[in-house]
């Protein structure tokens, strides 16, 4: 990469400075955003296709061969279709919400790394950031169901909001263990701390860890069998009952950048990142050294993005108490436990990962 | 004037502004977005300053956090906005001697005499290696863990303090028990039975 910005930097000498930083970053910004949308194109379309033949039926099939063509016409029947303002809605707050839902969902992709040195920019800070950024976007659906002046959304927005608030903490304990064992906040390292084989991976050590994340996850992403936000037989669709086109579309597009990021966040902090699983193993080791690392990253976060489709094809909805209650009474006490036996890990030097 | 002079008069700008437009909307929820705003440009100030760890936890904690919880408090409550302007003018200038004081208080504390760059030179630029999280985690966990445990302790008090005087004798209150709940057998609720079709022509 750096022969290739060096011989840009000889070929246009004024490509320099303040400048050329921003170009560049809008240039790494489009090749992330765009593969990124197309996948979430890609990610609805596997999500009925599997489901569908989970439930013994064969989902999309008619536009294109196979219905590959699906995304791509449901993205055109969204761009053309009216957009209904409610009456006595708040409009700039109604049309505010949904570019509060998609922009931190984009702009946490930021700090992902998908190979090393394959990144928009390398944060010391960056597992924070992804907590921050992805604290604020619950302002997207608390806003849509205030702003639509209508009973359905708002019940949504008030049982998002205490959900997404108690299961911030908790993904904030799971991560301060995989924090303790990589002893950095910066994702990079922490995937460079899993450098090996598979038994380097965290997911050994924070087992529980791993599934409360992923819960979690599930929880704040909103999605089955925790999707009390949209709730269909309870609240008709939750907070976007009243949006329409393009601004439902918006919402949608965040929600499953937001699923597809949980999923390489989960791959990052607990499955070796871009690390390759036959890493300390002799000559299997050797033979895939081949693989570019994005590869590995993608195959693995394609897993964990199988199974949420797997995990709403088989669970029924939780009551909003149960979900409390799972919270704060069972992952939080579990979280704090594991804690404390992951440092006295780290002290005593235990297994392979410290 | 250079690219970190015009960013930080611009976020300068947007905090200012937004600060003032919290104060004189006349919607809550605006109020709380314009606060919202306020912090985002506080936390890119602290960023220009270095303090990333701060600027993140001023995200995470007061955005993330404590203004989700205000614009819920704002969707519960009904707030009747005639009766809070009704005594404006009868308060105005009381207001404008308290904010005159304020604001006179804060010039004589805050100057150019206390923190200008003749009494206070600025800081010098620490290089890419410099972690900001390393240096605040050693200070607070060697030098300052007294005062750093005494906080979290008094935070816990307040916890309870808070929880017991919400949690007050159980009058109507209705609840669930979760562990009978999570107990319950098939057995116990369905009761299934065979029963032999009466009208056989209908096969």
């Amino acid at each position: 990469m750096t022969e290739f910005w060096q011989w840009i930097y000889e070929l246009f000498p004024w490509f320099d400075g303040v400048f050329a930083s921003i170009v560049i970053i809008l240039i790494k910004a489009m090749a992330l955003v765009a593969p990124l949308m197309l996948v979430v194109a890609y990610f609805t379309y596997a999500e009925r296709k599997v489901i569908g033949y989970m439930q013994l039926r064969i989902g999309p099939n008619r536009v294109g061969p196979k219905g590959w063509l699906q995304p791509i016409a449901d993205a055109f029947k969204l761009m053309t279709k009216e957009i209904i303002f409610p009456s006595k809605a708040n409009i700039y707050l109604f049309l505010l919400a949904p570019v509060l839902a998609i922009a931190p969902a984009i702009a946490i992709w930021a700090v992902v790394p998908f190979d090393e040195g394959m990144y928009v920019a390398n944060l010391d800070i960056s597992l924070l950031y992804v907590l921050a950024i992805g604290s604020v976007g619950v302002y997207g659906i608390i806003l849509a169901g205030w702003a639509s002046n209508s009973k359905y959304p708002l019940l949504g927005a008030l049982r998002s909001a205490s959900l997404l608030v108690s299961y911030e903490i908790v993904i904030g304990f799971a991560l301060v263990t995989v924090v303790m064992i990589a002893g950095s906040v910066n994702l990079n390292d922490i995937v460079m701390a899993q450098k090996g084989g598979v038994l380097n991976w965290y997911f050994i050590p924070l087992f529980p860890m791993m599934i409360i994340f992923f819960i979690s996850a599930l929880v704040e992403t909103n999605r089955a069998p925790f999707d009390v936000v949209e709730g269909e037989s309870e609240i008709v669709g939750g907070t976007h009952v009243e949006y329409s086109g393009m601004t439902f579309a918006v919402f949608f597009l965040a929600e499953y950048a937001n699923m597809i990021f949980m999923a390489v966040l989960a791959v990052i902090l607990f499955f070796g990142g871009w690390h390759s699983p036959f890493g300390g193993i002799a000559y299997l080791g050797a033979g895939f050294s081949w693989v570019p690392g994005i590869i590995w990253l993608l195959a693995k976060s394609t897993f964990f993005m199988f199974l949420y489709l797997w995990i709403r094809a088989t669970f029924p909805r939780f009551r909003y108490d149960q979900i409390m209650r799972l919270s704060w009474k069972v992952f939080l006490p579990w979280t704090i436990v594991w804690i404390f036996v992951v440092a006295l890990m780290t002290q005593f030097k235990i297994g392979p990962w410290f | 004037m250079n690219s970190e002079q015009i960013i930080f008069y611009i976020f300068s700008f947007w905090f200012i502004a937004s600060s003032l437009a919290m104060i004189f909307s006349r919607n809550a929820a605006k109020a709380v977005l314009f606060l919202i705003l306020a912090f985002f440009s506080a936390a890119s100030i602290w960023l220009l300053l270095e303090a990333e760890f701060l600027a993140i936890t001023l995200i995470l904690v007061y955005v993330g956090a404590v203004m989700v919880l205000f614009l819920f408090v704002i969707k519960m409550l009904n707030i009747d906005k005639s009766t809070l302007r009704a005594k404006f003018a009868g308060y105005l200038p009381l207001g404008l001697l308290v904010a005159a004081i304020i604001v006179t208080e804060m010039a004589m504390v805050l100057g150019y005499n206390q923190f200008g760059l003749g009494v206070m030179a600025a800081p010098a630029r620490h290089g890419a290696d410099y972690s900001n999280i390393t240096v605040l985690a050693l200070q607070l966990y060697t030098d300052y863990i007294y005062s750093f445990e005494l906080a979290a302790v008094l935070l816990l008090i307040a916890i309870i303090a808070a929880i017991t005087l919400v949690h007050r004798k159980e009058v109507n209150r209705k609840g669930q028990s979760i562990s009978e709940q999570v107990k319950v057998q098939a057995k116990d609720r369905v009761r299934l039975v065979s029963i032999t079709p009466k009208n056989k022509e209908n096969k």
